[in-house]
């Protein structure tokens, strides 16, 4: 199984035909670009039109009931004030941030990444129970990880089984901490991602390095800050950034698990966006609110690209 | 030296062996439900274990149809996006041209964007092009969905084949699309499996797709008919649920068992994805 690093944009292919340049037609570049056409042209239909759609349906007032439904008209950048101006939405972007941060940068990163050490040091037969178990949690389809997971959380549920069991008391973590309980079933499920691109990571560190830098005194926390880390920066960016945007999309889970409430306490961006475009009938809103959510993705993939070309140059 | 390796390695499999423990809990509660007939949300061992419940749900509304649709819905956007991956993989990974950077700087940014977000413009526009409730119109954009993600594994494997190899047919006057077939594509299948799986596996298990883009019951797959155990009367059948929760999971547990004997496992996904 190839694990090629995998090159950026910035890496050249290994390519023995170059073109362009070579004096070439241009007729006969154009012919070899044609198996990209089926590709190009699904994404252009169904992606790029989708988000031209949505640049212009944001500043119309569109709704598929009442006035926005028989005469669509240009609002300008109502939605976007009615948005900031809104209580829900603000609510919405905190919780957002709340759940992102708790569970895809603290939670699946710091797991994902603790894992991948510990099973570099362990047995084999305990690194596959363990890697079979996480993986196995990825791999179930989202609702039916949302049921395990509310199952888990629930007043009779294991959770509180254990709980009771040690002699703390259990509570309703749907009803008292929903943020909280939704960000740790999102670890539960998201976690064999980010063990999955470490371990891949750390498997390419030479071992004479880490030998050397214990040879030399370096104790565990050392080596892993000052010899470890720092070779693996590049996977920690990499991963960081997918994480980040898989979890701002996050839908079917909180959907299936508390429908954003009870209230709105869990009410992420993307509950609330389609709350109100289909709930609601609100279609001009709601991709307003979308287009903030893209911008918010397309920021972070920029930077994203920028780390990843500034790695390359 | 020599005893404290040791006691590291053991605290390694200690923590190890805790945190394992915690992911398999949640699901003990699927397990012991699927097999009590009266069963809640209190994990339980049943003091009758039968297989009521999954007699129960085999048939052809609750299961056999669903399934079938999520197999028709995820199968055919999956080899949909497979077939346009390779495609489009081979003049990027083989000719370098003005092109590239520009187009691969694109797809890499595409996989970053939010497709929650483009659901509401995407029910806008299949409204406009009378695509919505067509299992077509669903596979194509679920195809969509997953290409830029799937162009960028593929590209990745594709340049770890040995170019040379492709260099002496073409001397021998092979076309592109023949070296891709014969020469390229035996020797990436692995690559080919993996992605292939796991573009699979992530539409299994997708649920807002289908369920904005989807309307008739006969058509709805099994990651969103599972909303039906919930109805208008109130209390779900936990056991059936967990029953049903069983056999629409199989499927991807099976393909997954397939890649970790044969491919390597999630592995080599994670060696394809770190960059």
């Amino acid at each position: 199984m190839t694990t090629t690093v995998a090159p950026t944009a910035s890496t050249p292919a290994p390519s023995g035909k170059t073109s362009g340049r070579s004096g070439k037609p241009r007729a006969a570049n154009l012919i070899r670009m044609l198996p990209l056409s089926p590709a190009i042209g699904l994404m252009l239909v169904f992606l790029a039109g989708p988000i031209l759609y949505c640049v212009y349906a944001a500043f119309t007032n569109m709704a598929l009931t009442g006035t926005g439904a028989a005469n669509v008209k240009f609002v300008g950048v109502d939605n976007f004030r009615k948005a900031f101006g809104s209580g829900a939405f603000t609510n919405a972007i905190w919780l957002t941030l709340v759940f992102t941060l708790i569970s895809a940068i603290i939670g699946q990163n710091t797991l994902g990444l603790g894992l991948a050490l510990l099973m570099r040091k362990s047995t084999k037969l305990v690194r596959n129970f363990v890697g079979t178990a996480v993986i196995g949690a990825w791999v179930l389809p989202e609702v039916v990880a949302a049921y395990l997971l509310s199952a888990f959380f629930n007043d009779d549920g294991t959770l509180n089984v254990m709980l009771h069991a040690v002699g703390l008391p259990g509570q309703d973590w749907l009803y008292a901490a929903p943020i909280i309980a939704v960000s740790l079933a999102n670890i539960w499920r998201g976690t064999a991602f980010s063990m999955l691109v470490y371990s891949a990571a750390l498997s390419e560190i030479p071992k004479e390095i880490e030998e050397s830098a214990e040879m030399d005194g370096a104790g565990g926390w050392r080596r892993l800050a000052f010899v470890t880390l720092p070779m693996i920066t590049r996977a920690i960016m990499t991963n960081l950034m997918l994480i980040t945007l898989q979890t701002l999309s996050v839908f079917g889970l909180i959907f299936a698990m508390t429908r954003g409430g009870p209230g709105t306490k869990s009410q992420t961006l993307p509950l609330y966006m389609y709350e109100q475009a289909f709930s609601f009938s609100q279609i001009g809103y709601g991709t307003a609110i979308a287009l903030v959510m893209l911008a918010i993705g397309a920021v972070f993939s920029l930077i994203y690209l920028r780390g990843l070309n500034s790695e390359a140059a | 030296m020599i005893a404290r390796d040791r006691m590291s390695k053991l605290a390694s499999n200690l923590i190890l062996l805790a945190i394992g423990v915690l992911f398999v809990l949640p699901l003990l509660w699927v397990l012991f439900a699927s097999i009590n007939r009266t069963a809640g949300l209190r994990v339980e061992f049943p003091t009758h274990p039968t297989l009521g419940n999954f007699k129960a749900v085999l048939n052809t509304d609750t299961t056999y149809r669903p399934v079938l649709n999520g197999i028709i819905l995820c199968g055919g956007a999956a080899l949909l996006t497979m077939v346009c991956a390779v495609l489009a993989a081979y003049p990027l990974s083989r000719f370098r041209t003005r092109f590239n950077r520009p187009f691969l700087l694109t797809v890499l940014f595409c996989t970053g964007l939010p497709i929650t977000a483009v659901m509401v413009p995407v029910y806008g526009l299949f409204v406009q092009l009378n695509l919505v409730d067509t299992l077509g119109g669903t596979i194509m954009f679920m195809a969509t969905s997953a290409l830029p993600f799937a162009i960028w594994l593929t590209k990745t494997f594709m340049d770890g084949v040995p170019i040379s190899l492709e260099e002496a047919a073409w001397v021998d006057g092979a076309g592109n699309m023949r070296a891709l077939r014969a020469i390229v594509l035996p020797l990436m299948w692995p690559g080919i499996a993996v992605v292939l799986i796991f573009t699979f596996i992530g539409m299994w298990g997708n649920f807002f797709v289908p369920f904005m883009l989807l309307l008739s019951p006969e058509r709805l797959p099994a990651s969103v008919s599972i909303f039906t155990f919930f109805g208008q009367y109130g209390e779900p059948n936990y056991g059936q649920l967990a029953a049903y929760s069983l056999i629409y999971t199989m499927p991807v547990l099976l393909l997954y068992l397939l890649l970790s004997r044969k491919l390597g496992g999630a592995f080599a996904l994670g060696g394809a994805i770190k960059g």
